[in-house]
């Protein structure tokens, strides 16, 4: 079953690109569309971001100090992996505290 | 025809990218192998789908025992911006790229990929896209290999904080994006507020969190669509 999961994922992932390439290569005009287009990738990585992240560590308190580490690192235009290598720093020592209290 | 000059310089920009991928897909491997699938399946996955948010979204449908519908349609939400990055490619894809060549190219547009492509200052070859993807696929497909092995061998706290690192990145995609524009930074609390409410609200934690994660996407986007709309096209965000 997995394996079919694996190939649906693959198969609209890969029709996604490559329809736009080869067939569909006009340019959207519809402004609602671009828009909403525009604003897809930011509305989908904070869905799952929020609340998934804090349950993804063994506390939700480690899992917070790894969020408002990535945030203040991303906010001063950090990169992805400093921010990346950042929040699992913080879930790090905040566990290491944790345990010590 | 392959051009070996064009190849190679795709080889060469498409290192970095690589050497990223390598350990993003790192925590990914582990994710899978928490999730309860094989380094194999996750290795395949990785191979054939070459996306973190994308593959994320999946095998936490996989882990829950989402239908196939439901599979089907996450992946359209969330890598839907990549058809806007395969309508740019393909404007800027030389005369000579053939339709059995632009169907290979499609494989891996992925944002860093796409990124580079667009930022080459002239048309671009399909030697050189080739070279391009292959270093990025390999890194991608090999660490969430390597992920997934070093996962058993790890003590837990490590596994822990490992566990944040894709969530990171996406911070790391998010908030500079929020913090230059307010519509942004209002689809993206819009959605985090709603993603919370299929999370905590009694009522509708009987939703997946793929239906879950769609449904909050995709009225966040439309909400923020309507209330500012943008001026032009909506390209160079990768």
């Amino acid at each position: 079953m997995i394996y079919v999961y694996i190939a649906v994922m693959a198969g609209v992932t890969y029709l996604i690109r490559a329809v736009p390439l080869t067939v569909f290569r006009k340019k959207i005009e519809n402004r609602f569309v671009q828009s909403f287009l525009y604003y897809v990738p930011y509305a989908c990585l904070t869905a799952m971001t929020v609340p998934g992240i804090f349950y993804a560590t063994r506390s939700p308190i480690s899992a917070a100090a790894g969020a408002a580490a990535a945030v203040a690192l991303a906010f001063r235009g950090k990169g992805l992996l400093t921010v990346a290598a950042g929040a699992c720093a913080a879930v790090f020592l905040a566990e290491q505290i944790l345990i010590c209290l | 025809m392959m051009n070996i000059q064009e190849f190679r310089k795709g080889l060469g920009d498409g290192v970095p990218i690589a050497a990223g991928y390598l350990s993003v897909s790192f925590s990914f491997g582990i994710m899978v192998l928490n999730g309860g699938l094989s380094i194999f399946q996750g290795a395949l996955m990785s191979l054939t789908n070459m996306t973190s948010a994308g593959q994320f979204a999946g095998l936490q449908v996989i882990i829950a025992g989402g239908t196939l519908l439901e599979m089907a349609l996450t992946q359209l939400i969330i890598n839907l911006r990549y058809a806007l990055m395969s309508l740019s490619l393909s404007q800027k894809l030389s005369e000579g790229v053939t339709f059995r060549q632009r169907l290979v190219i499609a494989f891996a547009n992925t944002d860093e990929i796409f990124a580079a492509a667009m930022s080459r200052g002239k048309s671009l070859t399909f030697s050189y896209m080739i070279g391009l993807q292959l270093l990025p696929i390999l890194g991608w497909t090999s660490g969430t290999m390597l992920g997934a092995a070093a996962s058993g061998l790890m003590p837990p706290v490590l596994g822990s904080a490992l566990n944040v690192a894709l969530y990171g990145m996406f911070i790391a995609v998010v908030t500079p994006a929020a913090r230059r524009s307010r519509p942004v930074l209002f689809a993206a609390a819009l959605a985090a507020a709603l993603s919370c409410l299929f999370y905590y609200v009694p009522a509708l934690k009987s939703v997946s969190s793929g239906t879950a994660i769609i449904l909050a996407t995709v009225a966040a986007s439309a909400a923020a669509a309507v209330l500012f709309p943008i001026k032009e096209e909506g390209g160079g965000e990768a």
